[in-house]
């Protein structure tokens, strides 16, 4: 019994100090003089590896998503004479949600264990220390590019796949099956607000972004630096950012369109 | 220069991603927002409102001219009150125009039908801030039928 409230307290002593822990690197890795000159080129390649190599995913992810989305949003709306509102459902069901949350778990599958991966890798062959050892802060040179980078990567992101996967729905709703264009476009128009949905639904990649980003980092730099840890931390990159990514969510969308 | 092709890369990556931006902001979502541009407030009060929000069309004929702006109940005896904004495009309502609350379809969404009215040298244009008085109530179902059923009984 005794020992159970002790695990209890070791458990949650644990996990507050691991909050902590993240919040410090990212702090530590944030705050301090800007050095444009030198941080801009690890920015570059981190946006490369990070961004640009997700983008494949994204868009062929997005358009099947989108192609989905209309043909089963069409067999529903045409039972009630409907199918003119193809448009905005899928429209409006991409920019609000599925677009920055399926974003957010790509991402965390596809750039987010990758990160955890190379930094625990730094951290188990000793780099990181040697970084150290040459007064070169690794926060500022490893862990900063690779944040913003994220940060910066992963709304651009959800907005192509938002676009996509609408013309997604545009192949399939009125190439395939025959909704009529005009309708398509113009009740969607009159439907997607532009500060209501488009917009709330950049401030939630954003917020995407810094959580999973933030949780990749975190775990890589406070792996336990052997095989095992590298994998545990990055198991737990991909499950402890989409558990995130999937509450937040909910949290979000009842602040906005609640 | 061997960062050449990753800035490239890069470069291309926001491209892309603004060229989605401005494909969502402008075949997505309603750019032509009467919100936009110059407006003006006119008021108008109702018995029942029934199902109209604010941000409900305003619509001449079909056309949107404007937005309900805001939904208030107003007055000694709480008469709902809609505020619209109309674009200042179309300010050559007359102060006879009626307003009266449609449903667009069987099941669809409710907004308010403007009915310009005549012009003549003693009628003025309607202004900012201006009410209408002409106005005609959402038709709510459970009314009608009571009235069907209160007219069946007198027969």
């Amino acid at each position: 019994m005794i020992d159970a409230i002790a695990r209890l307290g070791k458990a949650v002593l644990d996990s507050i100090a691991g909050a902590g822990a993240a919040l410090l690197m990212l702090l530590r890795a944030l705050i301090g003089k800007p050095q444009l000159r030198k941080s801009f080129p690890l920015l570059m390649q981190q946006m490369y590896s990070v961004g640009v190599l997700s983008l494949v995913i994204i868009i062929v992810s997005g358009l099947f998503i989108g192609m989905v989305l209309g043909l089963q949003g069409y067999t529903i709306l045409v039972d009630f004479g409907a199918e003119q509102s193809l448009g905005p459902m899928v429209a409006l069901s991409l920019l609000r949600e599925l677009g920055p949350v399926v974003t957010a778990l790509l991402f965390a599958g596809r750039a987010g264990s990758a990160l955890t991966a190379e930094i625990g890798l730094m951290k188990a062959t000793e780099q990181l220390s040697s970084l150290e050892m040459m007064a070169v802060d690794p926060l500022r040179r490893i862990i900063s590019p690779r944040f913003w980078a994220g940060f910066y990567s992963m709304p651009i992101l959800a907005i192509i796949f938002s676009a996509v996967g609408i013309y997604g729905g545009y192949l399939v709703g009125v190439r395939w099956l025959g909704v009529d264009e005009g309708a398509f476009w113009s009740v969607m128009q009159s439907q997607v607000e532009w500060h209501q949905d488009i917009l709330n639904g950049i401030i939630k990649s954003i917020v995407f972004a810094f959580v999973v980003t933030w949780i990749a980092l975190h775990k890589g730099y406070n792996c336990v630096p052997t095989s095992v840890g590298i994998s545990r931390a990055t198991t737990s990159t991909v499950v402890t950012a989409s558990l995130a990514v999937l509450g937040l969510d909910f949290i979000l969308t009842a602040l906005m369109f609640g | 220069m061997e960062s050449r092709t990753t800035q490239l890369a890069v470069g291309l990556f926001v491209i892309i991603g603004v060229l989605a931006l401005l494909f969502l902001g402008l075949q997505a979502a309603n750019t032509s927002a009467v919100s936009s541009g110059d407006t003006y407030r006119i008021y108008a009060k109702f018995d029942n409102i029934g199902g109209l929000k604010e941000r409900s069309p305003v619509k001449v004929g079909g056309v949107v001219v404007g937005r309900v702006t805001r939904i208030t109940l107003d007055g000694e005896y709480y008469e709902p009150l809609v505020e619209m904004t109309i674009s200042a495009t179309y300010d050559e309502f007359s102060e006879t125009s009626s307003v009266s609350i449609l449903t667009s379809g069987l099941l669809g969404e409710q907004y308010l039908g403007l009915n310009p009215g005549f012009i003549d040298d003693t009628v003025e244009m309607l202004k900012d801030g201006d009410y209408i008085y002409d106005t005609k109530s959402a038709l709510v179902l459970e009314d009608l039928i009571g009235q069907f059923l209160f007219s069946q009984g007198s027969d």
